[in-house]
């Protein structure tokens, strides 16, 4: 099914524990252009870790990490300062920098990691804070923004380094249920655009709407993978239990 | 004869020369903490674990000896035998910087840890490296959050600067005794230094506070946002 | 192992210094203590009046160098007739600067207890007494002994300023002898040695109180 020609990201047998938990048991992911993975699991299970060891924001105790065709060297810091330049995160908690305007939020990124002056980093962060939908509160701080608001400005700013994959590590998860649709929507809207993301969820609409593939991760193992389709014939086949039942609680959540 | 008040108001002039010198002392010897406390602070969070222990080590010597003793330490003992020519002023200015640097280290340190680790995470992961991560996000934020402390510290150092005279400089303990001892009017003259330093301290306390407002985040906390 | 001569006199005049050290630090500590009790409870319960009186004094000796307090203590107050002896002058001053600080510390503690913690009391039937005795004391002491365990650990510190009144101590004796034999590298290090292992001794006594009345909750960051 997979044109290794075309794979965007090549995770293989990535391996983190810490102290004495092992964490992640030789996960390998692949990514081509325009797929859309999502990770589901019950919590611990390492969807999380997973995420944060592809970008090496926690740097795998082994494995390989191949972006289009270039490995990534592991023990080298440059590496691993291209590698984040290429690949985008949305964090649950939204992380913006709290002493910075929604604006120089993504301004200071552009101007420090991709060299630009300062103003074609405005101009880029005000278009993407337009694709989004707030340009109109570029000038509030993080403080003064709802949490729907900041995802969107955490979403805007990861876009604006151009990322050739975007990771999300349960993006609407921190969210009041009244406010995960605006979020949702620009989601969508990027996954229309065709960009390459995989993430890790909850939300039954993200999953079933955009996913082409699911994870279903459990104590650091991928222990089941499928399309959509599966919770169609989740009835049918008892060939997952544990995944189906999954579906059905995340069903639930969504009530 | 002439009267305590009297002594005083001659003498105003003089003292006040002599505050001169201490405001000289405190501003650059905060300074010369701030620097040195920043880059101790980055070290003791972010560094590896001989850079954390050479640094715990310059903090337990100089929160644990008194300035006094370091003084005489510096100024007459070590600055001597490596042949340094410093004035007093210097001297206390570089003993009472290294001082408090060790105390804005620990600041600056309580301040870091209390940030969000998610600011550090996402500066990380735009592709920052991890010098520019601390310049730009971590750094104005836990200078902003210290300020109340920084504050506290200035008043510390204002006082402790009294101590110059036992090395002979020139500021106003100094030359309060001077005085003093020539007229006689003790009480009069050391109650004078003390409102002076009062004074000084409160000027000192609002400026900090007027900073503090100016520079102010609209609903910043470290709980994150 | 046998030391020079200068070196025993140095380590014989040290050790006599540091006993007045002691003789200094002890009687300050306790009786700054209290004195921050009384001014911290002044400060925080009492009246228009007495507030006033309690919040002049600690503005009074936090805002003013402990210097130019020893200086009016011991050379100041001759002009009024009142004479002090060295060692009166040191422990006075010490006493009342110490006071001023654990006072702040004490009231900030008293300040962070909820006033529910008082209805809760009254509402089961406790007196006034007994609310602040078995209630409000146990916890302003875990909030208030970090700051006040640190000030005294400040107080051994300043306990040096005594050779201004001429109360000769650590730092004085020290002076001497260095004076005498023009040695004074040696002379400070080894003090700052003796200054570091009572500081240290201190800071230890004190983070094994604070875990001996550590309860959940409470912490003092």
């Amino acid at each position: 099914m997979n044109n290794d020609r075309h794979a965007i990201l090549k995770c293989t047998n990535i391996c983190k524990s810490y102290d004495d938990q092992t964490i992640l048991h030789n996960v390998s992911v692949e990514l081509t252009k325009g797929e859309i993975k999502a990770l589901i699991g019950p919590s611990g299970g390492g969807k999380s870790t997973l995420l944060q060891c592809i970008n090496c924001l926690v740097v795998p105790d082994y494995g390989e990490i191949v972006i289009e065709g270039h490995p990534i060297d592991l023990n080298r810091k440059q590496d691993l300062y291209r590698l984040r330049q290429q690949v985008g995160m949305i964090f649950q908690d939204f992380n913006l920098f709290d002493h910075l305007t929604a604006l120089d939020n993504i301004t200071v990124a552009l101007r420090k990691v991709r060299k630009l002056d300062k103003a074609g980093a405005r101009n880029r962060a005000m278009l993407e804070l337009e694709q989004v939908g707030i340009a109109d509160k570029a000038s509030l701080y993080p403080a003064q923004l709802s949490g729907g608001q900041k995802q969107r400005v955490a979403i805007a700013r990861a876009l604006a380094m151009d990322p050739k994959i975007l990771l999300l590590d349960e993006p609407t998860s921190a969210l009041d249920p009244t406010l995960i649709g605006e979020v949702i929507a620009v989601i969508k809207g990027l996954a229309d655009k065709g960009m390459t993301m995989i993430m890790a969820t909850h939300q039954i609409s993200l999953i079933n709407n955009i996913a082409s593939d699911i994870l279903f991760m459990k104590k650091g193992r991928i222990v089941e993978q499928g399309p959509p389709s599966m919770l169609l014939g989740c009835g049918n086949h008892s060939r997952s239990q544990g995944f189906c039942d999954q579906l059905n609680d995340l069903s639930a959540m969504e009530g | 004869m002439p009267t305590a008040i009297s002594v005083v108001i001659d003498a105003l002039p003089y003292l006040l020369q002599g505050s001169l010198l201490t405001a000289g002392i405190v501003i650059a010897a905060m300074f010369i903490g701030l620097v040195i406390g920043t880059f101790m602070a980055v070290g003791l969070v972010y560094g590896n674990k001989i850079v954390r222990f050479l640094l715990t080590g310059y903090l337990w010597i100089f929160r644990g000896i008194p300035v006094v003793v370091l003084l005489f330490l510096f100024y007459f003992g070590i600055f001597n035998f490596l042949g340094l020519q410093f004035s007093a002023f210097t001297a206390v200015t570089i003993v009472l910087g290294m001082t408090t640097g060790a105390y804005q280290a620990n600041i600056f340190k309580g301040a870091i840890l209390s940030l969000p680790r998610g600011q550090f995470k996402a500066a990380s992961g735009l592709g920052m490296t991890d010098g520019q991560a601390i310049r730009c996000i971590i750094l104005p934020q836990i200078l902003r959050l210290s300020i109340p402390a920084w504050s506290n510290e200035f008043s510390i150092i204002l006082k402790d600067s009294a101590l110059a005279f036992v090395i002979g400089a020139p500021e106003i303990m100094a030359r309060t005794q001077f005085v003093a001892s020539r007229t006689y009017q003790h009480l009069a003259m050391y109650i004078t230094a003390g409102i002076i330093y009062f004074i000084l301290t409160w000027a000192g306390v609002m400026a900090l506070r007027k900073l503090e407002q100016h520079v102010r985040i609209p609903g910043y906390s470290t709980n994150g946002s | 192992m046998e030391l020079s001569p200068f070196y025993q006199e140095l380590i014989t005049s040290l050790n006599r210094g540091m006993i007045m050290s002691v003789a200094l630090i002890v009687p300050s500590a306790v009786a700054g203590v209290l004195i921050g009790i009384l001014a911290g409870t002044v400060r925080t319960f009492g009246g228009r009046g007495l507030r006033t009186l309690g919040d002049s004094y600690a503005a009074v000796f936090r805002g003013t160098p402990l210097v130019v307090q020893l200086f009016v203590i011991y050379f100041g107050l001759p002009n009024l007739g009142i004479y002090f002896t060295p060692y009166a002058a040191a422990v006075t001053g010490f006493t009342l600067c110490s006071g001023a600080y654990q006072s702040e510390y004490i009231r900030g503690a008293l300040l962070s207890i909820k006033n529910g913690q008082y209805f809760g009391a009254r509402a089961l039937g406790f007196t006034s007494f007994q609310t602040i005795f078995w209630i409000i004391v146990p916890q302003a002491i875990r909030r208030a002994i970090h700051g006040c365990g640190n000030e005294i650990i400040y107080l051994i510190k300043y306990s040096s300023l005594a050779f201004i009144v001429t109360c000769i101590e650590l730092t004085g004796e020290g002076k001497t002898i260095a004076t005498e034999y023009f040695r004074f590298t040696e002379v400070f290090a080894i003090i700052g040695i003796y200054y570091l292992v009572l500081v240290s001794l201190a800071m230890l006594i004190l983070r094994k109180i604070e875990k001996w009345l550590y309860v959940p909750g409470f912490g003092h960051h």
